[in-house]
């Protein structure tokens, strides 16, 4: 009886889960592992221009697409100040990137980024892509949605696309930190395991 | 200081029941009659394979925090009143955050009445479940899955009511 209902239930999974298999409506656009990213010269909270070739002695780069209103960014925003503070010093700082139109989320705005960073005490660039043509060329879709790139020869290289951890709900209950695992393997010269994760998060405000 | 408190917890209370008593009731909500279904992607993937599977069901993922999606749920449910007796279904799958559902999600689901099923989809896992639904989802919001017993569609964007519409019509038998 338990056998029969168990390969009911594997059926009726099969079945919903080929009901999921679908026709897809989305243009794959931006970078790919191994990409080349483009740098940028966008303005930051202190006025100042920020561009990845300021920073003569990174290994790499931490980019992060998140914003003050998405409650997914905002769930993690303690932990990007700590991937800040773990790898900034060790080759990887975080540059966070705000790709929303302020008029759509007037939210955003460089004051409200100014007024966020000071109150959470950011530690690293927050910076406005004000012209939103940064975010498309990357392919970044939402916030947060994080990019770790590798200085090489050729340019900064696309090493490791999508979510900080495998849980926005409770920093505590994290499993896999993706994050983490990528920046620490590319410290040691070793091959990222998981390159690419899906998380839910706020689709970017055009 | 404790005056003033004990005062603003009062008219708190006062102002707080008056606000729901000018609103909707529970009860002129089908799906809330019992408690709100909260699921994670196996379950939601169980309760949609106990569906009829000769009607076209048009599964939106959504949160109160998600301006446009928000802004897209009247469609939705101008699209499941429009064509209930075309054998179509409107489910409306939910991701706000738990500690939310009692604070945020009833009270809006409660004031604008919202008529098509509303499930909770509560799954931290979302690496795992989000290319179940769509191998090429990023995972931003709004996203809308439409399919029958023949063929299926995802998108991952923003709809006004002609465009969902016109891509629910291809699932139609003419």
């Amino acid at each position: 009886m338990r056998k029969v209902f168990k390969a009911t239930l594997a059926l009726v999974v099969l079945i919903t889960v080929s009901a999921f298999t679908t026709k897809s409506n989305i243009t794959d656009s931006g970078y790919k592992i191994g990409d080349v990213a483009t740098d940028f010269e966008l303005e930051n909270i202190d006025g100042k221009m920020v561009s990845l070739s300021d920073y003569d002695d990174a290994k790499g780069f931490i980019v992060v697409f998140t914003c003050n209103t998405c409650p997914y960014a905002v769930a993690y925003e303690d932990r990007v100040q700590g991937l800040n503070k773990k790898y900034a010093d060790k080759g990887y700082p975080v540059i966070a990137i705000m790709p929303n139109n302020i008029n759509v989320k007037p939210g955003d705005n460089m004051e409200a980024m100014k007024t966020r960073a000071k109150e959470k005490g950011f530690t690293f660039p927050y910076l406005m892509d004000a012209g939103q043509d940064i975010y498309p060329q990357y392919g970044a879709t939402k916030t947060p949605h994080v990019y770790i790139l590798q200085k090489e020869q050729k340019g900064n290289v696309v090493k490791y696309i999508g979510a900080i951890d495998d849980n926005y709900q409770d920093a505590d209950a994290v499993k896999t930190k993706y994050v983490e695992d990528a920046v620490d393997a590319l410290l040691n010269n070793k091959e990222v395991k998981i390159k690419e994760t899906k998380a839910i998060g706020c689709s970017i405000k055009v | 200081m404790k005056h003033l408190f004990l005062i603003l917890t009062f008219s708190f209370f006062a102002f707080g029941n008056q606000y729901i008593s000018n609103q909707n009731k529970i009860t002129d909500i089908p799906y809330l009659k019992q408690d709100l279904k909260i699921v994670d992607f196996d379950g939601l993937e169980q309760y949609l394979a106990t569906k009829d599977k000769s009607k076209t069901y048009v599964i939106n993922f959504w949160a109160t925090w998600c301006a446009p999606c928000v802004k897209e749920l009247p469609y939705f449910e101008q699209l499941n009143t429009t064509y209930a007796d075309k054998k179509v279904e409107v489910i409306l799958v939910s991701l706000d955050f738990p500690k939310q559902i009692e604070t945020r999600l009833k009270p809006f689901l409660i004031k604008n009445k919202l008529q098509s099923e509303v499930i909770v989809l509560n799954d931290v896992d979302a690496n795992t479940w989000i290319p179940k639904v769509d191998k090429n989802w990023s995972g931003a919001i709004p996203a809308t899955l439409i399919y029958n017993s023949d063929k299926s569609a995802f998108f991952e964007k923003s709809f006004d009511y002609k465009t969902l519409e016109t891509e629910l019509k291809q699932f139609l038998k003419q």
